[in-house]
């Protein structure tokens, strides 16, 4: 057993039903996806002493399909960083080399499915949380489709944006966990309905997406968007490109792909996600739950006390940005064209899954940073999610798989599809990993 | 360069309107950070105004009574509670 990487911030066996397709699998579920009865501290002092008083809907499916969870995994505060080292309950590291970071937000769960301390976990991904720490870990994390898999009971930080997924160390692995997963939730009206012959059908009703891992790539046409491999580190491209020569040796074509709006996609992103930052992150005042800030002044007074005391820098500094983009005077400024950039988005990633079934690129543009390397440069942070926001503004689904390792450390290949066309990145993924 | 640049004022200001009590050094070390955020956010203003028809739709339901959760399990997570209600500091 490797020292302890501190992928969990709570230990805490709970066992699911005796038969199901999970039986006998062990799963980290990411502290910010409710547990009845264990508590869920989204890595925040906030709620340190929280206890949910019901299951997320995943968690009531894991629970059903017979997994046994095993704790509840380390994360950034509230999902905002991508390193896992905004966590209040100290850093994760990274199981391939201690002294790095294992990717973030869903840090513990990718290092604890990569470290064998469970054979599964759920993460959430709201700019890349899923897809960073799968890559940076080496490990499978699939962010699906928005509406495919239900949020509710995931703590919001930014809803427009987020989905939970599955990390595993197989792409198999990872589609069969989605299978139980995915699925309609009136709890949820986010969730996809298709209205069929009168009938509401969801799209993963009539799919099992554990059947599609074949690696049955022939034929495929993989578009490769060039603003996703400029940018990044030499060692990263190299590994990359090799992993991509495989895709074709099985059969795929490639060509190289323009998406201009993704120049804009970062700073898109962080808007959007700071101003419903603010707004999700309103309601802790210490009253309901929460950590409390006294009762000695006025209820504005209280509150202020509670969230200077409780929230870590990173969550104050994104709803202080998030206050001040949603403010008078700067709303059509700031949040009017991240609305205008993600519709843009939009249209750029219709148009390139127009003529190739996926699109393909490096996870994440650099290797996995240092541990304590970023945190005092918040900017920096925000710009190595150059790769993986893009997918969540454009509402789309993607994998992260294993491309192979550079300096040691593992690299991630991104793979995205068009909407509900999990099973073609399940194809394609499972002809590497 | 940001036409809007943040200085301490109005970082008090916007942590004000936030709810978020900031010291000193904090106020400091966010005018810094924010002016150099704030100046690549700047770069938004290339974006073109872009026409989107969501594929959305509303999804209804029948307003129905159904159970909810235990007032008592409601209750069990605030610092104070009285006579069934959750207990907070004065209005004003």
């Amino acid at each position: 057993m490797t020292p302890d990487l501190n992928a969990f911030v709570t230990r805490e066996t709970v066992p699911g039903a005796d038969e199901g397709p999970l039986a006998g699998s062990t799963v980290a579920v990411k502290d910010n996806i409710s547990t009845a009865g264990v508590r869920t501290t989204c890595g925040s002092e906030m709620l340190a002493d929280y206890v949910p008083p019901y299951d997320a809907t995943v968690v009531e499916r894991l629970s059903a399909a017979g997994a046994t969870i095993v704790g509840k995994a380390n994360m950034d505060e509230f999902g905002m960083g991508t390193t896992t080292e905004t966590s209040a309950f100290g850093p994760t590291r990274n199981p391939h080399d201690e002294d790095h970071v294992p990717g973030g937000s869903s840090g513990g769960s990718a290092a604890a499915v990569a470290a064998g301390e469970a054979d599964l976990a759920l993460g959430s991904d709201t700019g890349g949380s899923i897809r960073c720490p799968a890559a940076f870990c080496g490990v499978v994390g699939i962010k699906p489709t928005y509406g495919l898999v239900s949020r509710y009971g995931l703590v919001a930080y930014a809803n427009s944006l987020e989905q939970i997924g599955p990390i595993a160390p197989t792409v198999e692995e990872a589609a069969a966990l989605l299978d139980v997963v995915a699925g309609p939730d009136e709890n949820d009206a986010t969730t996809r309905y298709d209205r069929q012959d009168g009938v509401d059908v969801h799209p993963a009703e009539a799919t099992t997406y554990a059947d599609a891992a074949d690696g049955d790539v022939e034929g495929m046409t993989i578009g490769i968007p060039t603003e996703l491999v400029e940018g990044a580190d030499e060692r990263v491209v190299d590994t990359f490109r090799d992993a991509v020569a495989d895709l074709e040796a099985a059969g795929a074509t490639t060509h190289e792909v323009s998406l201009p709006s993704l120049e804009h996609a970062v700073e898109a992103y962080y808007v959007i996600a700071m101003s419903e930052a603010s707004s999700n992150l309103a309601r802790f005042d210490g009253v309901r739950y929460g950590h409390s800030g006294g009762r000695s002044g006025n209820w504005n007074e209280s509150f202020a006390t509670a969230r200077e005391e409780a929230f870590g820098d990173e969550v104050k500094r994104r709803i202080l940005l998030g206050t001040y983009a949603l403010s008078a005077g700067y709303h059509d400024k700031y949040y009017e064209q991240a609305q205008n950039a993600r519709a843009w988005v939009k249209q750029d990633f219709d148009e390139a899954l127009a003529d190739a079934d996926v699109l393909a690129s490096p996870t994440m543009p650099v290797l996995p940073m240092e541990l304590g390397e970023s945190l005092d440069d918040p900017l920096r942070m925000y710009l190595a999610d150059a790769n993986t926001v893009p997918v969540n503004l454009a509402n789309l689904p993607a994998i992260s798989v294993p491309a192979g390792e550079a300096d040691g450390l593992p690299v991630g290949l991104q793979l995205t599809g068009p909407k509900f066309g999990e099973e073609t990145l399940v194809r394609a993924g499972s002809a590497l990993a | 360069m940001s036409e809007t640049p943040v200085d301490a004022e109005e970082v008090r200001h916007v942590a004000e309107l936030a709810r978020v009590d900031l010291d000193e050094a904090e106020v400091e070390r966010f005018a810094e950070q924010f002016a150099d955020i704030l100046a690549y956010f700047e770069t938004l203003d290339e974006v073109p105004a872009v026409e989107s028809e969501p594929d959305l739709v509303n999804v209804m339901r029948a307003d129905e009574v159904e159970d909810c959760l235990d007032r008592k399990d409601a209750l069990a997570n605030a610092a104070e509670t009285e006579a069934g209600q959750f207990k907070g500091p004065h209005v004003s």
